[in-house]
C-alpha cells in the first residue's frame, strides 16, 4: 500500500550508507528536486547514484554530488555546459564514473524491474565501452552482455498520483520514471498533485501503484501547473 | 551549389535527402538544423531520445515548458499526433530498427562506415556518450555530418578511425562542406561536390574514391 508522506524527509527516511539511488530525470525535466533536497539534508554516505546526467549548476543532483557522499555515479551523459561540480570531482578522482550508453542504461534498469538476469545488446560493440564484456554472435550479429541495475531506492518525479499509488507523468518529464519505479526496493514519487483513488482513468495510468511505495507532494516552486480541464 | 558549404547548406541537403514519411532522429549540433528545412508535406516524424515522437520546433517565450525538452535539453513543442513514452521504449525504437534515419555529427567516419563522434580520446576530457552508440547500432540508416577536413587540414573521412569508435559499419552517407559521400561495402562514392572535383578529393583524402550517382 502506498504511503502519502507529509514531507520529503519522511519520504526518504531509512536511506542507508552504501545504498544505490536511482534518480529520474533527463537534464532538469523529471528531476525530483524536493527529494534531492532531502537527500542533501540526510546523512547517508558512500552512495551510488544512477541517473542519466550528473547534475547541472549548483543545485539538485549537482549539490548532492558536491557533498562528497556519493562514491560512484552510473550515467550516460555527465558532461554538460554547467556540470562543473561533477567535472571537478571526476578530475580530482573523488567520484567513480561508470559510463553507460543511454539505451543500455535504460534497458539495464528495465531488466532489474522485470526480473531479467541480463541481455545481449548491439549497442557499444566494437567501442571502448565494450571492454571486459562478453561478446556473443547471434544470427550473424555481435552483441554485448549487459546486466541489470537494481536500486535500493528510486527517486522519481511524476505528475499525478492517486491514493492507490498509480502515477501519470507530464510530457518528456516521464523519461526514466516508469522504469526506475520498477527497479528499486523502495520507490518514492514526488508529484504535482495527489488525488483520490479512482480519479485517474485506469486506462491512463502509466505506472501502476504496485511499483510505488511512497508519494510526496512537490514544493510549490517546482510544481507543474494543473492541466486544463477538457471535459 | 559552390563550396565550401555552410552548416545551414549542409542541413538543407540532408533534409532534401530524408525520404518522405520517415521517422527520424536528429543528433545534437548541426543535425538539429535539419528540422528547419523539412517541409511539412514530407510528413517526417521527429523522434527525440528523451521520450517523444512528433517533436515540433523549439519553443519560444510563453510556449516554454520545462517538462517538454529535446535531447539537448532545450524547450521544444509538440505537433498534432505526438506521443510520449519512457526511456526503455524510446531506445527500443532505435535498437529494434524502427527508426528510419538518424543524423549525427562526426569527428571521423571510416570508409567502411565506422563512426567516431563521442570522445576525442584526450585523457583529460570528460567522457559522455548519451544515446550516440544506441543510435549508431539501431537506426536503419545513419547519415553523418562533418567538415571534410579538420583545422589542420587532416581528412576526417579516413581508412580507419583514430578516435574512439561509437559504432561499427553504421554510416551510409556522409554530408560535408565539400562533398556528399555514399559508403557501401568499403567503396566510397562521391555523389555531389561543392567547389571541388572528385579527382581533387581523391588526392586530398588519399583515398580511392569513385564518382557515384546523385543521391536524389
Amino acid at each position: 500500500m502506498v504511503e502519502v508522506c507529509g514531507d520529503a524527509d519522511t519520504a526518504l527516511r531509512g536511506l542507508r550508507d552504501g545504498a544505490t539511488v536511482l534518480v529520474g530525470g533527463f537534464g532538469e525535466a523529471g528531476l525530483p528536486f524536493g527529494l534531492l533536497e532531502a537527500l542533501l539534508r540526510c546523512n547517508a554516505t558512500d552512495l551510488t547514484v544512477v541517473s542519466n546526467n550528473a547534475g547541472n549548476g549548483d543545485s539538485g543532483l549537482a549539490a548532492v554530488l558536491g557533498t562528497g557522499r556519493v562514491r560512484k555515479i552510473i550515467c550516460s551523459y555527465p558532461r554538460q555546459v554547467d556540470s562543473w561540480i561533477f567535472d571537478r570531482l571526476y578530475r580530482e578522482g573523488k567520484l567513480e564514473l561508470e559510463l553507460v550508453p543511454q539505451g543500455n542504461l535504460a534497458e539495464r534498469i528495465r531488466c532489474a524491474g522485470a526480473g531479467i538476469g541480463g541481455f545481449y545488446t548491439p549497442t557499444g560493440v566494437g567501442t571502448p565501452l565494450a571492454a571486459g564484456k562478453e561478446v556473443r554472435t547471434i544470427a550473424g550479429r555481435d552483441y554485448l552482455l549487459e546486466f541489470p541495475i537494481f536500486g535500493d531506492v528510486a527517486l522519481i518525479k511524476a505528475d499525478t498520483a492517486d491514493q492507490a499509488g498509480n502515477l501519470t507523468y507530464r510530457k518528456t518529464a516521464r523519461n526514466f520514471g516508469p522504469i526506475m519505479a520498477t527497479a528499486a526496493k523502495v520507490t518514492v514519487a514526488e508529484v504535482n498533485r495527489v488525488v483520490p483513488a479512482g480519479a485517474i482513468d485506469p486506462e491512463s495510468v502509466v505506472t501502476p501503484g504496485i511499483f510505488v511505495n511512497r508519494v510526496v507532494l512537490a514544493g510549490e516552486a517546482t510544481r507543474a501547473p494543473s492541466p486544463e480541464t477538457t471535459e | 551549389m559552390s563550396g565550401p558549404l555552410s552548416r545551414t547548406d549542409i542541413a538543407r541537403l540532408v533534409a532534401r535527402d530524408i525520404p518522405a514519411g520517415s521517422y527520424v532522429n536528429l543528433g545534437i549540433g548541426l543535425p538539429t538544423l535539419v528540422a528547419d528545412y523539412l517541409s511539412a508535406d514530407k510528413h517526417v516524424v521527429l523522434h527525440t531520445e528523451n521520450g517523444m515522437l512528433g517533436m515540433g520546433p523549439q519553443a519560444r517565450e510563453d510556449k516554454i515548458d520545462p517538462d517538454l525538452t529535446n535531447a539537448s535539453k532545450l524547450p521544444v513543442t509538440e505537433l498534432p499526433g505526438a506521443s510520449y513514452f519512457h526511456h526503455a521504449d524510446s531506445f527500443a525504437m532505435m535498437r529494434g530498427g524502427h527508426l528510419d534515419v538518424c543524423v549525427m555529427g562526426a569527428f571521423q567516419v571510416s570508409t567502411g562506415g565506422d563512426l567516431a563522434n563521442w570522445h576525442t580520446g584526450d585523457p583529460d576530457a570528460i567522457p559522455a556518450v548519451g544515446g550516440a552508440m544506441d543510435l549508431a547500432a539501431g537506426a536503419k540508416t545513419v547519415y553523418a555530418t562533418m567538415t571534410l577536413f579538420d583545422k589542420d587540414g587532416a581528412p576526417k573521412l579516413v581508412p580507419a578511425c583514430t578516435y574512439p569508435l561509437t559504432g561499427l559499419a553504421c554510416v551510409s552517407r556522409v554530408y560535408t562542406d565539400l562533398a556528399v559521400f555514399s559508403l557501401e561495402q568499403g567503396t566510397v562514392s562521391v555523389t555531389e561536390t561543392f567547389g571541388t572535383t572528385v579527382d581533387e578529393l581523391a588526392v586530398r583524402l588519399r583515398l580511392p574514391v569513385v564518382s557515384g550517382p546523385s543521391s536524389v
